[in-house]
Order: C-alpha cells, then structure tokens, then sequence
C-alpha cells in the first residue's frame, strides 16, 4: 500500500531523527512528585473555578475546580493529601491563573468512582457526560475540551473519527510510548467515541518512523469493529489537525472551517486513551505521560500526575547535565517557552525539551533573499515571506488580506528560511493583535 | 525648408488648440476650493499622526472648515495652532491646558526584577504575552519600543530597560498610549510636577518582591499631603492634579523613590 502523505512540509533535525533517539526505546517510567500546582486554566475556554479552600483534605480523582459554562472542564486532584495553597499563580499567558497547590500524602487514596465497564456495551448517551466529567480535554496541545469537539451541531456529517498517533515533533515519543505500552486503551477510547457519535469509521493513523507502534496498533485493533490503521510517510507537521485529514482521507479543510465541516473529528492517542480510562475505571484525567529530554541526564517517557512542577520532573531525569538556556513545553517547532523551572505542567504538557544556552540562543535575523523555500514548505499554502513584511510594518490588514489567522503557527517557514527569519513569531504577533482588534470591535458593538 | 514650416505650423497648431481646450476646461469644470482648508492645513502639525481621529492632517483641515472637527482639534499643534485656526476660523479657541506623555514606571535593569531573559520577537505585545512579560512585575514598562515604533515626534527613547519620554517633543498625540500593550503610558498636564511612576495594583508583598521602586500603597505620602491631593486606590497612589500644589513633600517621605518631581 502506498503511503499517505499532505502537501509540501518539512523535516525538521531529520539527521538526528528528530531528536527522538534518547527516549524512543524506554519504557514508562512513573514519577509522582511531593507537590503538584494545579491550575484552573489548562482548557481553551472557560477556567475552572476552585471549589476547595486551604487546609482541605483532598482524595485523589475529588473534583477540585468546577466547570463554568459548556466550553470549560472540571479540574480534579491528581494526588492526594491536603490543599496548602489556592492563590493566583503566573503562568505562561498574559494573566495569573488560578492554581491549587497540594500537597502529596503519597496513600493514593482513590475517591469513590464510578466506572461505566465494557466500551461495547456501555449506553452511548452516558459516554459524552462521562468525558466532561472525566474533566478530558485534547491532549495533544492545543487543550479543547474532548466533550465539545464530539457534540455535533445540528445537521453536521461526521463519517470518520482520526487517532492522530503521528507525533510530527521533534523529541516527542510520549504517544510513540504509550501506542506500544497500551495500545488496547487507544482502541477502546476510539470505540468508545465513535460509539458515542455513530460514527462507523475510526482510523489510526501513524507515521512510518514508528514501524514497532503500527505493529502493535495492527494487533490491538484486531477484531475491533470499524478500527483501521493507516501507515503516513513521515514529514512535519503532519499532526496537525488538517494536514491529518488531508493526509488521510485526502480532503481539505477550509480556511476558518472546522474539520467537522468536512465530516471528520481528530482524536489524539493519549486523549483516546483517556477516555478509555472514563468510561472503563471511571477515572478522571489526573496523570499523562510527559517526554522529558533533551540537557538532562537520563532522557525519559514519564508518567506525571497533572500539575507536576518541572523542576521536579526534571529531578526525576537526573537533572541537567548542562547549564540550561531554554525550557519549553511541547517539541522543538511549537513548544512555548517556560520562564522558570517553578512552573507546573498542564494536562497538555506532551513534552518538557531543556536546550543548552548554545541551543537556546535565537539567531539573528538577515535579509530575504526571495527564495521562497518558506513558500515551499507551508503546509497551508501561505506566502510566509510577504506575511513578514506585513506583520513588521504593524500592516495587520494586509497580513489578514494574505490570510494569516489561517497560519497554525507551525514553524515550517521558519525552518526551511535560509536567512533564519523570524516568520513564525511575527505571524503570531499580527494574530494576536488581529484577535485583539476584532475583540475590541464586537466590545464596541 | 518647407518641411520645417510644415512641422512648425502643425505642432504651433496643436498646441494653441489643446492649450484653447485646457484653459476653457479650467474654468468650465472650475471646483470652488475653500481657501480656509490650505490654511488651517499650514497650522497643524502635518505629522499625520492621526489623534484627531481623521485620516490625516488633510482630512482634519477639510473636517474642521467642515465644522465638523473642534478648531482645538490637533494636539500637536497645541494651543498655539489652535489660536491660528481659531483666527482662520473665526472663532475663539477653546484652549486647554498643554498635556504631555508619561511612563509610569521606574523598573529599570536593576531596579526591577526580571522573570526571565527575552529572546524572542522585539515588541512589547509579543513578549508581554510570554509567561506575564520578561520582567517580574507584571505592571511594568517592559522596554521593548513599541511606544518609539509609534511615535511620530522621536520623542521616545529606550534607556536602561525602559522609556522616556522628552516633554519638550511630546506632542501629546497618544499614539504611545494606544501602543503599549500594559498601559503604563498615562497623558497628564504639562503643569502637573509631581508623578507617582507606579502603578503596580499587587500586594506590598509581592509588589516590592518584584521591584524595588513600587508602589505598596503605605498611604505616608497621602497623611503628609496638607492639600488632600493624593489617593491611594488598588494599591497604588495617585495624585489628583488640580489640587497638588507641587511642594513635594509626598515624595520626601516616599519610602520606595516611586514619587517624582520634576
């Protein structure tokens, strides 16, 4: 079978294997840390509001922020113990969140739960209440509540539901992980889905850089009804949401549609996986696994309670093993910088990658010399370097007249760039302030 | 020789009736231009700034012969452009007082504590959305340039982390104001001498924790104040213009340096 793939796309640290190798082949290690900050904030949308005070006694799995609104999840405690703080924390964004602190009493003592059993015979209208409840949002990065992305609106098509197990990004191998180490979960969070929805079809697709994880897939999706896996050949950034569905089922999102618009819905693996666990345990989304690499001693996949500080995660790697200069969450191209090793980890938080200062230093900017390898490797199709000169100009209308609030931000350009432009930062800057205009605008309406 | 008469007659020819044409067009298709609009156009400050809210100094001059626009419009110009079109005009101007730019805040490298080093996009925006902004207040003037990009009259300069701005350049346009992503940038009267440059609204605690020039909102300048001109609100104090009688005694007593007098 020929292998699927999107249009242009790049690949990025290709000669190092995407800076995979370190912790490709080990094995899960879990860690749980003496205090976890919980921030009410980890989902697009509404911030949970805490529903605990200091001084409370806390069961693992106990809801401790509850939902405002249907774009907004529960927060629960992922460890047990007592609550020593509830304060307003800096976190990555503009704004302090709110956060709870606990601290870890390490009996693990489980809140009463409420499992729902098998995923085949589960009644499919309990499944959606059961992922909210679960407090499951995507898990791939980007944070949208799972439970609003499988309610359709009226008349919406959907006849494919995706397993993005792609894992495009450099040093990234926590799906890589857990599709070997519990491939069964995936299977059973997708059936659990399209059960839910109706949907006949589900497809998981990989990419070729990870054989050992499309062989176990093969096998954990035997026998299951309207379970396929698909093969991708590797390029960046090929989990993205779109250049997924394009790359599977060959349609094209588009440009300010959703993906449901076009009858698909992407699921990522850990996300699956968390829903198998709601609905079969009935836990809620308290622990993910987390790559932790780069400048640290012993690279590793961790199993990390929700909230865990990286500064102990890092602990738990054998700490640096240089000074570092750049901490990030996620991988390489898309992974947002961190200020401090204080800071918690989210239920996003795929990877913490620590760069030495050599690597961390941003290089300096040159001329364009219009040679349009940005244009080459946008995966969206956008003209990357006239979006550049919009964009520092502060020309934000001409910057959305080439369309870059349909730009994800994925750093393609940027990479490709010989003259190591700043694309990918300037594109944020004018989505940022287009966003901040428009909301001026409907404020002023 | 006759081809030189030929050519001279022709061309003579051509250009009397196109110049026949052109000059009956003229006054035919004459448009009565106010000449009040040139000259209201000679006494702003023709930087295109666009505080008045009209696009450009043109439309401004067009809009206030208009009457559309008030005469004292162009804050550039000042009260002096506004009496000279108050002249044009015909009207009296209504001038108020002469306003100037100011940063509320002293977080210089080594007075402010920074969160972390920035390396990132050069714009305040960019980095104020990082984590709350490369330094540890999250009030603070974050000294990238955005206000300088903006400002039109190069009264902005970025020294030590964070800007200044020269009032004698300051054209009071606002430009600045707009631009600053935290809002430290507060237009004031030029007569006011006395500035609290801080505005951080946290606790003392963590306020002081992150600056050693902020605000904590003791409340000692407001008991020395004998004219009740200083309030502290949100954890900040801030002095009511009209009634400081600039004496300084406030920023005697401050004890974090955060009041100044100029």
């Amino acid at each position: 079978m020929m292998k699927k793939t999107f249009k242009r796309g790049v690949h990025p640290l290709h000669s190092q294997h995407g800076g995979k190798a370190p912790t490709r082949n080990l094995e899960t290690r879990e860690y749980v840390s003496d205090t976890v900050i919980i921030s009410m904030a980890m989902n697009i949308g509404a911030p949970a509001t805490p529903c605990v005070k200091k001084g409370d006694q806390v069961l693992m799995g106990q809801v401790i922020g509850n939902a405002n609104g249907f774009v907004s999840v529960p927060v629960h405690a992922s460890v047990s113990g007592e609550v020593i703080a509830v304060d307003k924390i800096p976190y990555l964004g503009n704004e302090p969140v709110m956060a709870v602190t606990i601290k870890n009493d390490f009996a693990d003592t489980w809140c009463e739960l409420k499992p729902l059993g098998n995923v085949e015979q589960v009644d499919p209208s309990l499944i959606i209440p059961a992922i909210r409840d679960a407090g499951i949002t995507g898990m791939g990065g980007a944070s949208f509540p799972t439970h609003v992305k499988l309610t359709f609106k009226e008349g919406a098509k959907c006849d494919t539901i995706l397993v993005n197990g792609a894992e495009c990004e450099t040093h990234l191998t926590a799906d890589h992980r857990l599709m070997l180490e519990n491939g069964r979960r995936i299977v059973d969070g997708l059936r659990a889905a399209m059960r839910a929805t109706g949907v006949e079809k589900g497809i998981i697709a990989i990419e070729d850089n990870k054989p050992d994880a499309i062989q176990a897939m093969k096998k954990a999706a035997e026998g299951r009804q309207g379970v396929y896996i698909q093969a991708l050949r590797t390029k960046y950034p090929q989990g993205g949401e779109k250049q997924l569905i394009e790359a599977v089922t060959g349609r094209q999102v588009p440009a300010g549609k959703l993906p449901l618009d076009c009858g698909v819905v992407v699921l990522n693996t850990g996300t699956c996986a968390a829903i198998a666990d709601a609905i079969i345990d009935g836990k809620p989304l308290i622990s993910r696994i987390t790559t932790v690499t780069g400048c640290v001693r012993t690279p590793s996949n961790l199993k990390l309670r929700i909230g865990t500080i990286v500064e102990d995660a890092i602990g738990a790697c054998g700490g640096f093993s240089q000074e570092p200069g750049k901490i990030f969450f996620g991988g390489a191209m898309t992974g947002i910088c961190i200020p401090n090793i204080y800071v918690p980890m989210a239920k996003s938080t795929n990877g913490i990658v620590v760069l030495n200062e050599k690597e961390g230093k941003s290089k300096e900017e040159s001329p364009c010399i219009r040679c349009g390898r940005c244009v080459a490797a946008c995966p969206i199709g956008l003209n990357p370097y006239l979006i550049k000169v919009a964009a520092d100009k502060s020309d934000f209308e001409a910057a959305d007249k080439l369309h870059v609030n349909d730009c994800m931000l994925c750093g393609s350009c940027a990479y490709a760039c010989p003259s190591r432009r700043w694309l990918t930062p300037s594109f944020k800057f004018a989505k940022d302030k287009l966003a901040a205009q428009a909301k001026a605008k409907g404020g002023a309406k | 020789m006759m081809t030189i008469v030929y050519a001279v007659v022709l061309l003579g020819g051509l250009g009397l009736i196109f110049g026949a044409v052109l000059s009956f067009a003229s006054k035919k298709f004459h448009v009565e231009v106010d000449e009040r609009v040139e000259q209201v156009r000679a006494c702003v400050a023709g930087a295109n700034c666009g505080a008045c809210g009209y696009p450009g100094c043109d439309g401004f001059a067009q809009a206030v012969v208009d009457g559309k626009a008030p005469i004292n419009g162009c804050s550039p110009a000042g009260a002096k452009g506004a009496r000279e079109i108050g002249k044009i005009m015909g009207q009296e101007a209504e001038v108020s007082e002469k306003l100037v730019a100011r940063v509320l805040c002293q977080g210089e490298k080594g007075i402010a504590k920074d969160r972390y080093l920035y390396d990132g996009y050069k714009s305040c925006a960019s980095a104020a959305g990082l984590a709350g902004g490369p330094k540890d207040c999250r009030f603070a003037c974050i000294g990238l340039g955005d206000c300088q990009d903006k400002c039109a009259f190069d009264a902005i300069t970025m020294k030590n982390g964070i800007a200044v701005i020269d009032p004698d350049k300051c054209t009071s346009c606002g430009a600045c104001v707009k631009a600053c992503p935290r809002s430290v940038i507060k237009l004031m009267p030029l007569s006011q001498k006395v500035i609290v440059r801080c505005r951080n609204s946290d606790v003392a605690r963590v306020a002081k924790a992150s600056c050693m020039d902020a605000c904590i909102g003791c409340g000692r300048c407001k008991k020395t104040c004998q004219h009740d001109a200083i309030v502290v609100e949100n954890g900040y104090a801030r002095i009511l213009p009209e009634k400081c009688t600039g004496c300084g005694e406030c920023a005697a007593v401050c004890p974090c340096n955060c009041i100044t007098v100029e």
